[in-house]
């Protein structure tokens, strides 16, 4: 019986496989010998036109495939030339002339100019596209105006092209982090001749995007797109830096299953993945550490209170919340050190901002707030819901924290997890007690994090409102020139925050990968963030 | 097992009451014979009482975290390891127990009867009657599952006993298609033409002449219907409509065990040797149910 | 017969019918719609994207010009997928997710039914015992525990087989193929092993083998056909399930199949490739239940004598 069950599938095997060969080249050594990079990016990309999409798997590619007119050095994160070879800054920090290279041009051989940059974003912003990214304009003289519909004139908006190779942007505030805007996706150049060969520019169902159809201007074209398999850029010879571009080409896989993933660096598929299951991180560090790279990430981990509601609408509850959470431990146990303990929203040493700190781990204060709070022992205290999308990291993070409040306060949380978009959902209609929340900055400067707590800001959803924090963070701190002023002035702001405490921060985000050690050039930074252009491949690792 | 058993059985004597219940009783007598199915009986048993008393035995609670512990294998103190948050997996097994083997069995029970009686009619009344009803369970068959169960728990909020629901709604279909195959051959047999021209009632045809011919064939796919039902309680806690931690089913240890099985491969082996065995002794108990209640060896 | 399979496939377009109508309003009535993510979306951007997806318009208008669309053989464009037609995802899934499904098939109806027509036939000995319990511990293995676990042990320990990918590298195919047919295997042995004892015990066995006929030939000539019934009205389900169902093993093995998609959409809220994909798969469980019932009563000759009257 299993003599012959076994024989049946030995042939079947043998059908299967075809002839095949002997031991074969993994792909990570012949990468190493041709430049080729195998990246492990998570998912698959909703699309490749860079105003309509929104996520970081998009973001690795779109960075291939286009530039914008500035690029960072990866090492200092400092502004580098890109398109633009040159750039002034007027003296009151509202007017910018770029200088745009001439030897550049689009993957088709069309030169890039000036007008390409003003077109482009003119089709960015324009109401009909929906594009979700377009606040990334909003320093710009009558962008949003413009992009809300409530103006029709793009020669209004402040973008001017002074000739062929000069661009003019005048913003309507000084916004010191203006220039790493532009090296953000949602502004880099589309080519005009291919979208309208297409449809409508306007429209962002056209087919312009895809293999055979798109036209770039970065260091890689698209060469291969499968869906749900592989995205293929291959180095364009007509890039004006080629001659710094070592990698011939980068294979993108849309790797979502993270122990899939971590096995397929292990059997040498990959060079880089996307992430490192909570689990497997000890090991890693135990027995590979020079394959292993966690490092702080421009990042927020946080819950947030919907303080419209009875119990969290006392602040001594939220405090006593806070106070009764031990990040330390539940960092360097659950999370196996990746996530540091975090009591402020904005990750310290955003180009030097060090938030406020307002609060400890401190469980006999927070007994004494929930008992000052009419709960003393947790007597009386009504349970509250927990929501979290469901997610592992999240779930553990939760069941320890469940756990501390139980221990500490004495009181019940109802764990909730929801699916994605019902998690969303929820939120968005501000039905939850305590939620879950994580927020990445766009940008290294922290008006991407307290831009959020706005009054009636869509992404505030926890009723918090203050006056004097918004006054901060629409007017005053755009304003001000000064850099150790505007960072004064968002401490305040900050500090404002906490002490209402809408928010119970936990930790700072680390971002974990895993690297073949031929990878050369991809150095760790806040925002995370590679430029292909310093990354090479050692043939012999 | 005993419950779907019990299903079956409450219909068929409520049926039979007036004459007898000879049919139940020889097989009691066979089954106590066949010593593989008392063992799967005994075993079930055992289970099912030891989850009842679980929160008197337990060693430890099962929310009780020790961060600094982590995961640890068997010890002493630890019969079966700890997890990642230092919890006692014997602990969460037992407790695990208690919600698997509820969600198992009342979810089957409740696919066995909305399957055996819609089947039953179908495969019965033939013609356009069921035509109509067949075509309906390919609609619910082919109905997005999980767009499906993301509705129940908005409409509904989130229960167990809406759990059992969920996973009934959806085993019952495959139950349905076996049953009525095998009432729709049986229907054909000369016995059952006799009975209809003796004027017996469809109900008692169906239950008291066809049923009992057709139980091979639900009771196999009745015990294979449980470990799955147990496993797909997983996923749905997944979609945020089962149970929530700390609590846990052995479903659930196992979907975590998985991700581990490298490093803590124990999280993984002794959830599903819970749960593995329990589908040993449901198939022994299931096949010897089956034999036992077998009509023709009855007439041997 | 003919006009029975006429009949049935006439029957079909109401099923799908209702399939449509159904989930068509019950994704737009699950929470969360396709364009809420995780920053907020401001208030012009979601009217614009409404309208681009004609969602501003009333729902009965929607559900008509979908149909229409649908009638047509346009599925519409993916709401997830900026650009791209449902038709192209659908047809770029497909054959990899049936070429799948079909070794699945293949492997469980051979192991299957060998399994459990042997076990049935000297049942109570070892050769019953071993291969059902072989097949018992099949049931219990999800196929998110057995994919992973076959990986460990096949692709990282032994370094035998990739352990991802599919048709790039030789012999990828091998594991997801077994992963996903593994449980279906499982069942048609109990599902065979339990149709055999039945057959066997028959009347018209005794008075086949009593005629002195060897015993293979009683058995393939005489108790297959009635044996394996249960498991011919298990297939038409079991293969609809194996492409549905292939979602787990796609993703362990990272393949580019249907299956993927479909959870995808569900996840995405993907209005029109939920939609898209569901109206296919009903179409293919109707499909194999009628192919099923045909089978069935092709092996059972009291229905086919009923068919022809």
């Amino acid at each position: 019986m299993n003599f012959n069950n076994a024989r049946l599938i030995f042939i079947f095997l043998l059908l299967l496989t075809g002839c095949s060969g002997g031991e074969s080249e993994s792909r990570v050594d012949s990468g190493n010998r041709d430049g080729v990079f195998h990246f492990g990016n998570h998912a698959e990309p909703q699309g490749l036109d860079p105003h309509i999409v929104t996520g970081i798997p998009e973001h690795h590619i779109l960075t291939a495939l286009f530039e914008g007119l500035v690029l960072k050095n990866p090492y200092t994160l400092d502004i580098e030339p890109g398109v633009a070879e040159s750039w002034d800054i007027s003296a009151d920090g509202l007017t910018y002339t770029f200088r745009l290279r001439e030897n550049t041009s689009w993957s088709n051989g069309d030169v890039l100019t000036a007008e390409d940059f003003r077109w482009s974003w003119q089709r960015a912003l324009s109401p009909i596209l929906g594009s979700e990214y377009s606040y990334m304009y909003y320093p710009i003289e009558n962008a949003e105006a413009y992009n809300s519909g409530q103006m029709s004139d793009f020669s209004q908006v402040g973008v001017t092209v002074l000739d062929e190779h000069t661009l003019q942007v005048k913003l309507h505030s000084p916004t010191p982090y203006f220039l790493q805007l532009l090296d953000h996706y949602s502004m880099f150049p589309v080519h005009r001749a291919t979208l309208e060969a297409f449809g409508s520019a306007s429209d962002r169902l056209t087919a312009w995007a895809q293999e055979g159809n798109i036209v770039t201007n970065g260091a890689f074209v698209l060469t291969e797109w499968q869906i749900n398999s592989h995205v293929r850029v291959e180095k364009s010879p007509l890039y004006w830096d080629a001659e710094e571009v070592d990698l011939k080409a980068i294979v993108f896989y849309p790797t979502e299953n993270l122990v899939t993933e971590e096995r397929m660096f292990r059997d040498r598929q990959l060079h880089r993945t996307a992430e490192i299951p909570l689990d497997k991180i000890f090991t890693y560090q135990q027995e590979q550490l020079e394959v292993t790279k966690i490092a702080p990430w421009i990042g927020s981990y946080f819950y947030m209170f919907n303080t419209t509601r009875a119990p969290l609408n006392d602040v001594r509850v939220r405090k006593a919340l806070a106070m009764s959470i031990d990040r330390t431990l539940i960092a360097e146990t659950v999370t196996q050190g990746v996530y540091s303990s975090s009591t402020a929203l904005v990750p310290p040493g955003t180009l030097g901002y060090q938030p406020p700190q307002l609060f400890t781990y401190d469980p006999e204060k927070a007994v004494e707030l929930l008992a000052e709070a009419g709960y003393p022992n947790g007597d009386g205290f009504p349970a509250f819901d927990f929501l979290y999308n469901t997610n592992e990291d999240h779930r553990k993070i939760a069941v320890a924290i469940q756990q501390m409040w139980m221990k500490t306060l004495n009181i019940t949380v109802n764990l909730v997890n929801q699916e994605w978009k019902v998690y969303l959902d929820s939120h968005n209609n501000m039905n939850y007690d305590v939620a879950r929340r994580g927020w990445i900055g766009d940008y290294v400067d922290p008006y991407t994090f307290l831009g959020m707590y706005i009054t009636d800001g869509g992404n505030n959803k926890t009723g918090f409102s203050n006056a004097r924090y918004d006054e901060i963070i629409l007017h005053e701190a755009p304003a001000e020139l000064d850099k150790d002023k505007r960072f004064a002035l968002y401490y305040e702001a900050e500090t404002i925050l906490l002490e209402n405490m809408p928010i119970l921060p936990i930790f700072t985000y680390q971002f974990k990968h895993l690297y073949q050690t031929s990878v050369k050039g991809m150095p760790n930074n806040i925002m995370d963030y590679y430029n292909y252009k310093y990354v090479s491949l050692d043939p012999e690792g | 097992m005993t419950s779907e058993s019990g299903s079956i059985g409450s219909i068929n004597t409520a049926l039979e009451m007036p004459r007898g219940t000879s049919l139940w009783e020889d097989g009691w007598h066979r089954l106590r014979k066949n010593k593989l199915a008392m063992f799967g009986f005994f075993y079930l048993l055992l289970l099912i009482l030891i989850c009842l008393v679980t929160p008197w035995i337990a060693p430890y609670g099962y929310e009780e975290q020790n961060l600094r512990l982590g995961a640890v294998p068997p010890t002493a103190e630890h019969w079966l390891g700890t997890d990642t948050f230092g919890r006692d997996m014997l602990t969460r097994i037992l407790y695990g127990g208690r919600i698997s083997l509820m969600v198992g069995f009342i979810a089957t029970a409740v696919a066995l009867v909305i399957g055996v009686t819609y089947g039953a009619i179908a495969g019965y009344a033939g013609g356009k009657i069921d035509n109509a009803m067949m075509r309906l369970v390919d609609i619910f068959y082919a109905l997005p599952y999980m767009i499906f169960i993301i509705l129940l728990m908005v409409v509904f909020g989130r229960n167990l006993l809406l759990l059992f629901l969920a996973i009934g709604a959806v085993e019952w279909l495959v139950m349905a298609r076996i049953v009525r195959g095998q009432i729709q051959s049986l229907r054909q047999q000369e016995y059952v033409e006799a009975a209809i021209s003796l004027g017996l009632s469809p109900l008692t045809i169906i239950f008291k002449h066809l049923m009992p011919n057709a139980l091979g064939p639900v009771i196999v796919y009745t015990t294979l219907t449980i470990p799955n039902v147990m496993l797909l309680e997983a996923f749905l806690s997944f979609l945020g409509l089962g149970i929530q931690p700390p609590q846990s089913s052995w479903g659930v240890l196992i979907s975590y065990g998985v991700e581990t099985m490298e490093e803590y491969p124990w999280l993984l082996i002794f959830p599903g040797l819970a749960l593995t065995t329990t589908l040993f002794a449901l198939n022994f108990l299931g096949d010897g149910l089956r034999d036992a209640l077998d009509p023709k060896a009855s007439r041997d | 017969m003919w006009r029975f399979i006429g009949f049935r496939f006439l029957q079909a377009i109401p099923v799908i019918l209702a399939v449509i109508t159904v989930t068509f309003f019950l994704v737009r009535a699950a929470p969360g719609g396709p364009f809420d993510q995780e920053k907020a979306v401001s208030d012009q951007v979601r009217a614009a994207l409404e309208a681009r997806y004609q969602l501003d318009l009333p729902m009965h208008e929607q559900y008509f010009s979908y149909l229409e669309d649908l009638f047509r053989g346009d599925m519409g464009p993916s709401f997830y997928y900026p650009g791209r037609t449902v038709n192209d995802l659908i047809f770029q899934g497909l054959p990899i997710t049936a070429e799948l499904g079909f070794y699945a098939l293949v492997i469980a109806l051979v192991i299957g039914c060998l399994a459990g027509v042997l076990a049935a036939l000297k049942p109570n000995t070892a050769q019953d015992y071993v291969p059902m319990s072989v097949a018992m511990i099949g049931i219990c293995m999800p196929s998110f525990l057995l994919g992973p676990l076959l990986v460990l042990i096949f692709g990282i320990w032994l370094d035998l087989l990739p352990v991802s990918g599919w048709g790039n590298s030789a012999g990828d195919k091998i594991l997801p193929s077994i992963t996903l047919g593994a449980m279906t295997a499982a069942y048609i042995a109990r599902l065979s092993r339990s149709g055999m004892l039945e057959v066997l015990n028959q009347d018209y066995m005794r008075t086949a083998r009593a005629k002195g006929l060897p015993e293979y030939v009683v058995v393939i000539k005489h108790a297959l056909r009635g044996g394996l019934l249960p498991v011919v009205s298990y297939l038409g389900p079991a293969f609809a399930a194996l492409l549905s169902g292939s979602f787990v093993v796609e993703t362990v093995f990272q393949i580019p199949g249907l299956g993927r998609f479909y959870i995808q959409a569900a996840f995405n809220r993907d209005y029109t490739m939920i939609l898209g994909t569901t109206v296919f798969l009903s179409t293919l469980i109707v499909f194999f239940n009628l192919l099923s019932d045909i089978v069935a009563a092709w092996l059972n000759p009291r229905l086919r004598y009923q068919f022809r009257k």
